[in-house]
C-alpha cells in the first residue's frame, strides 16, 4: 500500500531499500487515499449537472452540503477511529441519545439546556471510553462491542424516553432557557444572497481541516496510523496503543454528541427510534473516501468528500425527478461507481509505481 | 436552640432560593403537578383473562405507542393480562402468535400486515379455539384468515378520503411522502390519494433521520415548484415537512395522517390544513374490549363487519377538543 510521505506509519524497516523507486509528481498525487473520491466526486457532479436541471443552482448546492454536513461531520470520526483500525457500530444512535439526554434533563428538572448540553457532552465521551476501553482490554472485536452499545442505546433511548415523557418522543424544548443560544451554536442559518448556509456546514469544514492537520501533521496523527496499520509493532516502538484508541472513539462520540446537538435544536424533539441506520452511512462516506476497511491507510479530506458523494447522489437523485422507488437502487449504483473509480484510480498508481 | 433553628431557616432559604434561581427562569420544562393520570381500572388479571397483543410495531414510533396506551388502558379498565409484543418482520410475528397459541392465552388481538405470512399462525390458534382480533391492517383479509373482529382504518379509502379533500380544495400536484420504505400501508395511502388526484407523486425519505427528510424534501421542492400540496404519512414528518417547505419557499399546503402533539398545534395555528387520523388509541382499546366481551359475554362488535377506527378528520374546527387529548398520547 502506497502512502504519501509525511503519514507514513511506523512499518517495520523495509528489507528492499535498495529497490525502492522514486515517486513522480503525478504518481504521489495518485497514491493519496482522497484522489480517487475527488474524481468519482466530480464525475458524479457533472453526471447531476446535465441530468438534473434543478441541480445547477447554488441553492441546490447549499442544500447539498447541508446534507453531507450532518453525515460528514461524524464521518470524519468514524474515518480516523477506521484508520485507527477500529469501528464503532453505535455512532448512529448515539447522535440521538446525545439529544435525548439533553432534553429530557432540563426538561424533568426545569433547568437550563446548557448544564443538559454539558451533561450530554459528559456522558456521550463516557459511551466513547466505555467502548475503547472495552475494545482495549477484552480484546474482542470493535464490531462487536460496539454492536452492543449500539444495542443498549436503542433500547435506553426508547424504555428512559417512555418513562420519562410517557411517550416515545422527547418533549418540546424550545421555551426552556439556553435555547436560542445552543441554537445558534448547534443549527443557525444564514443568507448569502438567495443561498441559505446552514452553521453545520461550516463546522464540517472546521472538524476535517482539524482532523486533517492531525492526521497529516501531527505526532497523534501519526500514532492513528501505527495503531491501525501495525499495532504490535506501534506498541514496541513506544505508541500508546490503548490511550490513542480510547481517545479515538471518544473523538467519534464527541461528533455523535455534536450531530445529535444540531439535530435536536433544529427540531425541537426528537423521535427515540431515530438514528438507527446512519452508522453505516458514516462508514461508506469513510470508505468511499478511500479508507480502509482494514485500518492503517486513509485521510480527512477523503472522509469529507465520502460524505459529499453521498450527500450529492442522495438529493441528486430527488432533483433529477427520478422514481422514487428506485431510489435505493440508484444510490446503490452510485456509490459501487465511486468505489470502482477510487479503486481504479489507486490501482493506476500502483501499477505505476512497480512499472 | 435559637441559633441552630435560624441557621437551619437560613439554609432553608438559601436552598429556597438557589431552587428558584435554577428553575424560575426556565419555562418549557415539565409542569409541576401531581401525576395520577392512570386513576380508576380494576386489578390486573381480575377477570381471569389473559389477552396476546401482537403488532408489527417499529419501536420508537408514536403512533404505536398510542396503540399500546390503548391497548394498555382497556386491559387495565377490564382487569385482563395484557402480553405485549410486536416485531416488524413477518415472519418473526407470526412465531410470537405461535407463542400466545403454546402458552393457551384466552385471546389474541394481532395485526395482520402480511396476511399470507401470518395466516398459518392464525389458524392454528382458531384450531385451539383461541379467540383472535385483528387491527389496524388486514382490513380485506381477516374474515379469510379466521379473525372474528377487526378494528382499524381502510388504508386505501383513508387516501382516497384525503385525495378528495385535496381535489375539492383545487390541488392538482399532490407530492405524497413515504417515510417507510416498501410499507403496504403506506403505499395504500398514497395510492388511494392517487386515485382521487392523479397528479400525485410519490417520495421516498428516510424516516429515521429527521435532517436527511428536510433535505430530501427540500430537494424535491425546490426541483418541481408545481407541487401543490404536500401530504405525509406520520406527524413527525409533518413537522418536518413545515421545515423543508419554508426552506424552499414552497407555497404548496400540507396535509398530514395521524397525530403527535406537536402537529396538533401546527393544525392549530393553520400550518397543517388538516390530519387523517385513525384513531390508533381506539384500535388498541376496541381490539382488547372486544375479546373481553366476547369471551365474557359472546358479544360480536361491527355484526360481521370491520369496524372502522377511521379516518377522522382533525381540523380547525375541532382541534380546540382534541390538542388536549394528543398532549396525553391518547389521541
Amino acid at each position: 500500500m502506497s502512502h504519501s510521505v509525511q503519514a507514513a506509519p511506523p512499518r517495520p524497516a523495509p528489507s528492499d531499500s535498495s529497490n525502492r523507486v522514486t515517486l513522480g509528481l503525478s504518481n504521489r498525487l495518485l497514491a493519496r487515499p482522497e484522489v480517487g473520491a475527488l474524481v468519482a466526486a466530480i464525475l458524479i457532479f457533472i453526471f447531476f449537472m446535465a441530468a438534473a436541471p434543478a441541480f445547477r443552482s447554488a441553492e441546490s448546492f447549499f442544500t447539498v452540503l447541508y446534507q453531507s454536513s450532518t453525515i460528514g461531520i461524524v464521518a470524519v470520526g468514524v474515518g480516523m477511529l477506521m484508520i485507527g483500525g477500529e469501528f464503532d457500530l453505535s455512532a448512529g444512535v448515539i447522535t440521538t441519545t446525545a439529544g435525548l439526554v439533553n432534553s429530557m434533563f432540563c426538561w424533568y428538572f426545569g433547568v437550563n439546556l446548557w448544564v443538559g448540553a454539558l451533561l450530554s457532552l459528559v456522558f456521550c465521551l463516557f459511551v466513547g471510553f466505555v467502548n475503547g476501553y472495552l475494545v482495549m482490554k477484552t480484546g474482542i472485536p470493535s464490531f462487536l462491542i460496539t454492536l452492543g452499545t449500539f444495542f443498549v442505546l436503542q433500547g435506553a433511548n426508547l424504555g428512559v424516553t417512555k418513562l420519562v415523557t410517557g411517550s416515545v418522543s422527547s418533549t418540546d424544548i424550545s421555551r426552556i432557557d439556553g435555547f436560542g443560544s445552543l441554537n445558534k451554536i448547534f443549527a443557525s442559518s444564514f443568507k448569502i444572497g438567495s443561498v441559505t448556509v446552514w452553521i453545520t456546514v461550516l463546522w464540517w469544514v472546521l472538524f476535517v481541516a482539524l482532523a486533517a492537520w492531525i492526521l497529516q501533521r501531527t505526532r497523534i496523527g501519526n500514532w492513528f496510523f501505527a495503531v491501525g496499520g501495525a499495532p504490535d509493532s506501534a506498541r514496541a516502538v513506544g505508541v500508546p496503543v490503548v490511550r490513542t484508541k480510547i481517545g479515538l472513539f471518544m473523538t467519534v462520540s464527541f461528533l455523535g454528541w455534536f450531530i445529535g446537538m444540531h439535530t435536536l435544536y433544529r427540531f425541537n424533539t426528537l423521535q427515540a427510534g431515530n438514528g438507527v441506520g446512519n452508522e453505516f452511512l458514516y462508514i461508506i462516506a469513510a470508505v468511499v473516501g478511500g479508507t480502509l476497511l482494514t485500518g492503517g491507510f486513509g485521510n480527512a479530506i477523503g472522509v469529507a468528500i465520502g460524505a459529499f458523494i453521498f450527500g450529492m447522489t442522495s438529493l441528486g437523485i430527488v432533483y433529477a425527478g427520478w422514481d422514487p422507488n428506485w431510489f435505493k437502487a440508484f444510490l446503490g449504483v452510485m456509490l459501487l461507481l465511486a468505489v470502482l473509480v477510487n479503486l481504479y484510480i489507486k490501482r493506476m498508481s500502483t501499477a505505476r509505481k512497480v512499472g | 436552640m435559637t441559633t441552630s433553628r435560624s441557621r437551619g431557616a437560613r439554609l432553608v432559604a438559601l436552598a429556597a432560593v438557589v431552587a428558584l434561581g435554577v428553575t424560575a427562569c426556565s419555562g418549557g420544562g415539565k409542569e409541576k403537578t401531581d401525576d395520577t393520570s392512570s386513576g380508576g381500572g380494576n386489578a390486573a388479571g381480575s377477570s381471569g383473562y389473559t389477552i396476546a397483543f401482537i403488532t408489527h410495531e417499529t419501536p420508537g414510533d408514536t403512533f404505536w405507542d398510542k396503540i399500546k396506551a390503548g391497548a394498555q388502558q382497556a386491559a387495565r379498565d377490564e382487569g385482563v393480562t395484557l402480553k405485549y409484543s410486536n416485531d416488524p418482520d413477518a415472519s418473526k410475528q407470526a412465531v410470537l402468535i405461535q407463542n400466545a397459541v403454546d402458552s393457551k392465552v384466552s385471546g389474541i388481538a394481532t395485526t395482520l400486515v402480511t396476511p399470507k405470512a401470518l395466516a398459518g399462525a392464525v389458524k392454528s390458534a382458531t384450531d385451539a379455539k383461541i379467540p383472535v382480533v385483528g387491527l389496524n391492517s388486514g382490513i380485506d383479509q381477516y374474515k379469510q384468515l379466521g379473525a372474528l373482529m377487526y378494528f382499524g382504518s381502510d388504508e386505501n379509502l383513508a387516501g382516497q378520503t384525503a385525495g378528495q379533500r385535496i381535489g375539492q380544495a383545487g390541488g392538482k400536484h399532490p407530492l405524497c411522502v413515504i417515510q417507510a420504505a416498501g410499507s403496504v400501508a403506506l403505499e395504500a395511502r398514497c395510492a388511494g390519494v392517487k386515485s382521487a388526484v392523479p397528479g400525485t407523486e410519490n417520495l421516498q425519505v428516510n424516516g429515521a433521520d429527521d435532517a436527511s427528510v428536510v433535505s430530501t424534501l427540500q430537494a424535491k421542492l425546490s426541483q418541481d415548484k408545481s407541487i401543490d400540496y404536500v401530504v405525509t404519512l406520520g406527524a413527525p414528518i409533518a413537522v418536518d415537512a413545515l421545515k423543508a417547505m419554508d426552506a424552499a419557499a414552497s407555497k404548496a399546503k400540507l396535509i398530514t395522517f395521524d397525530l403527535n402533539a406537536e402537529a396538533a398545534q401546527d393544525i392549530q395555528d393553520g400550518k397543517i390544513e388538516f390530519s387523517i387520523d385513525q384513531q390508533p388509541y381506539v384500535q388498541g382499546y376496541m381490539a382488547v374490549t372486544s375479546l373481553y366481551l366476547y369471551l365474557k359475554n359472546g358479544n360480536d362488535i361491527g355484526g360481521g363487519k370491520a369496524v372502522l377506527t377511521g379516518p377522522s378528520f382533525v381540523d380547525k374546527s375541532n382541534i380546540d377538543k382534541i390538542l388536549p387529548f394528543t398532549k396525553n398520547n391518547t389521541r
